[in-house]
């Protein structure tokens, strides 16, 4: 029998505490080789704190980092990249100058035409990185943090503050990366960006692991309902036998008995044109867990 | 859409405000700032007036006005020197505006010394005359008397390159932290020493070339006499930045706020400026003044540049200032470098 794969990287109990606050408490999970992992949780869950010990940027005050089965070593930030959530790059330099720069601080790197091919830097190179635009710079960034062809790369909210189109141009380019063979660590606040990239996922709250596995299988697990949406202003006004969540979106049913619901709303007179019937979302699940919005 | 709203006026000024309140640290040194340096200059020039004169005395007794009635005249300041050589070169240096000397404790037999260069010099003179008493003998001041302005280029270039050091890397530094650039640094293999390293360079290189070309620019028109060696006079100046440099990578070892950041710097450079001899002579403040100010590479970099220009000193001959500048130099950049953070948090 085959001895089980080492995982590229291992979080075993890991503990970060700060004067007055526990941030991360005794988190473990590892993450195999050539996967798109995805650390999920609201504000203050302390999956930053965590990636930043997954990083080598803070030091744990508990537990053990490892990486292909030995502790974090002298050259380890010379295989990982990282793509920081908040991050300035050189300024007055341009996006050219930022990426030889950074080349030159690795031992060994990709060559740069490769990077720029590879992250579509091309029609903004030779400009100032104060006049980029949200996405160009987290282009450039996400150039940077391929520069020496790293391993393991870290994308902490890569996408936060773009819009849609440059959040699906972003997705493209992870995507790219991804079958490149890459292992990716990335943090996001968008649901839907998780389930299109990740293959596995952990999801954190007030410091602890709450769940962890396959986007799918994390549905399976704890979802056996479906999800009919329709417009609230159709439910408003009269009493139901199931329960209604009113959202932004509009209403939402979630149930096992889709036949019996909806011949109690036909049985009501309610137009059900807008009736729309889906499967349940990470959103979902994450409400479900956490009893929050992950934005909130 | 009005011009100007002042609701949005008013929310902006409330807005900043409260940062600026809210941030206690900086808060606490722009109050601070203004009292400490009230405190300072007030124990410095505390007395009735400022002199308007210096006037040196050279006499085998404390000067007192029984000596000769000039040394009663208010708003000039005597003070005792105790070689005739390094009093005279004083006249001549416009560190000091006339030099008395009594042969006897009685007064008797008085003479001065006064640099013809000298405006205040030629007044001090009118008031020493008028003065009554024993009539004083005028002497010729040994060596060349120079122009003010020859006594004063080390210092107008010294504050320059003062401020260029100290803020170039002391401010940048921590804006650099704030931006989180220094984070993005970090997770590369750069090494602290190296980063650290790389600034003091890039500023040393920036501030050695327009100093010289500063120097060399007004050299064309002024014709600043250089009674030493030009290379001597590099070589101490490179000395003296790195000393300044260091200084500024040590305020920035730790801090996080650009408001405290300017506060710190601010704090050091202001009395450096002042009490560095840059634009008038601390000969005759008082002894804890002179201490204070040696305290400072400042002081010792433009007295250095003084001599290697007005006396002709060589760097053989500046060992004192050159080890106080690389004091300076290796104890500021040890704790730069101990303290030094890549984040604020």
């Amino acid at each position: 029998m085959p001895a089980p794969a080492v995982p590229l990287i291992e979080a075993r109990n890991l503990v970060k505490h700060y004067p007055k606050v526990k941030a991360v408490d005794g988190v473990s999970f590892e993450v195999a080789e050539g996967i798109c992992f995805g650390l999920l949780g609201p504000n203050g869950a302390g999956k930053s704190t965590t990636i930043e010990m997954l990083e080598g940027i803070s030091q744990p005050t508990g537990g053990q980092i490892l990486f292909r089965g030995a502790p974090l070593s002298g050259d380890y930030r010379e295989r990982i990249g990282i793509q920081f959530q908040d991050t300035a790059l050189q300024d007055f330099l341009t996006v050219r100058e930022n990426l030889r720069f950074f080349a030159a601080l690795y031992p060994r790197c990709r060559p740069i035409d490769e990077i720029i091919e590879r992250c579509h830097l091309g029609e903004f190179l030779d400009r100032d990185t104060r006049k980029l635009s949200g996405g160009q710079r987290q282009r450039a960034l996400l150039g940077i943090a391929l520069i020496n062809d790293p391993e393991l790369l870290f994308l902490d909210e890569p996408t936060t503050g773009l819009d849609p189109q440059a959040r699906r141009n972003f997705w493209e380019l992870i995507g790219d990366i991804k079958r490149e063979g890459k292992t990716l660590l990335l943090t996001t606040h968008y649901m839907e960006e998780a389930y299109a990239l990740c293959d596995e996922i952990a999801i954190m709250d007030h410091g602890h692991l709450i769940a962890r596995g396959t986007p799918d299988a994390l549905l399976a697990q704890h979802f056996d309902e479906k999800v009919l949406e329709l417009p609230a202003r159709l439910l408003e006004g009269r009493s139901w036998t199931f329960p209604v969540h009113v959202g932004e979106s509009g209403a939402e049913i979630h149930t096992r008995e889709v036949n019996s619901v909806l011949a109690e709303l036909i049985g009501a007179g309610v137009d059900l044109t807008e009736l729309h019937q889906r499967p349940p979302s990470l959103e979902d699940l994450f409400l479900e867990l956490t009893g929050t919005d992950l934005r909130g | 859409m009005a011009i100007f709203s002042f609701q949005r006026f008013r929310a902006a000024t409330i807005a900043r405000s409260l940062e600026f309140l809210r941030d206690r640290s900086a808060l606490a040194w722009n109050l601070m700032f203004p009292v400490l340096m009230v405190l300072g200059f007030a124990a410095i020039f505390s007395g009735p007036g400022q002199p308007v004169f210096k006037v040196a005395v050279i006499a085998p007794a404390e000067p007192s006005p029984a000596m000769h009635p000039f040394l009663a005249t208010p708003h000039i300041q005597f003070y005792r020197e105790d070689t005739l050589e390094a009093a005279t070169r004083k006249v001549a240096r416009h560190r000091i505006d006339l030099l008395l000397e009594f042969a006897d404790a009685t007064g008797a037999r008085p003479r001065y010394w006064v640099n013809p260069e000298s405006a205040k010099g030629m007044l001090a003179e009118r008031l020493l005359l008028a003065a009554g008493g024993p009539a004083p003998e005028k002497q010729q001041a040994t060596g060349k008397a120079i122009r003010y302005v020859d006594w004063a280029l080390p210092g107008i270039l010294g504050v320059n390159l003062m401020f260029s050091c100290l803020w170039g890397v002391g401010y940048v530094i921590v804006r650099y932290r704030k931006s989180g650039h220094l984070k993005r640094l970090n997770a590369t293999p750069l090494r602290a020493l190296e980063f650290v390293s790389a600034q003091i360079v890039s500023r040393l290189a920036l501030v050695m070339t327009t100093t010289t070309l500063m120097f060399v620019g007004c050299d064309l028109f002024m014709h600043f006499p250089m009674e030493g060696s030009y290379l001597d006079l590099f070589v101490l100046t490179l000395f003296g930045a790195l000393s300044l440099t260091s200084m500024g990578l040590l305020v920035a070892a730790r801090v996080g706020s650009e408001e405290i950041s300017g506060g710190l710097l601010n704090f050091i450079s202001t009395p450096m400026m002042i009490l560095s001899g840059a634009f008038f002579s601390l000969d005759g403040s008082p002894r804890w003044v002179q201490a204070t100010a040696d305290v400072f590479p400042l002081t010792h970099l433009l007295s250095a540049a003084r001599s290697i220009m007005l006396d002709g000193a060589s760097l053989l001959d500046l060992g004192g200032p050159l080890l106080m500048l690389l004091g300076t130099t290796a104890a500021c950049m040890a704790f730069g470098s101990l303290l030094f953070k890549w984040t604020s948090d």
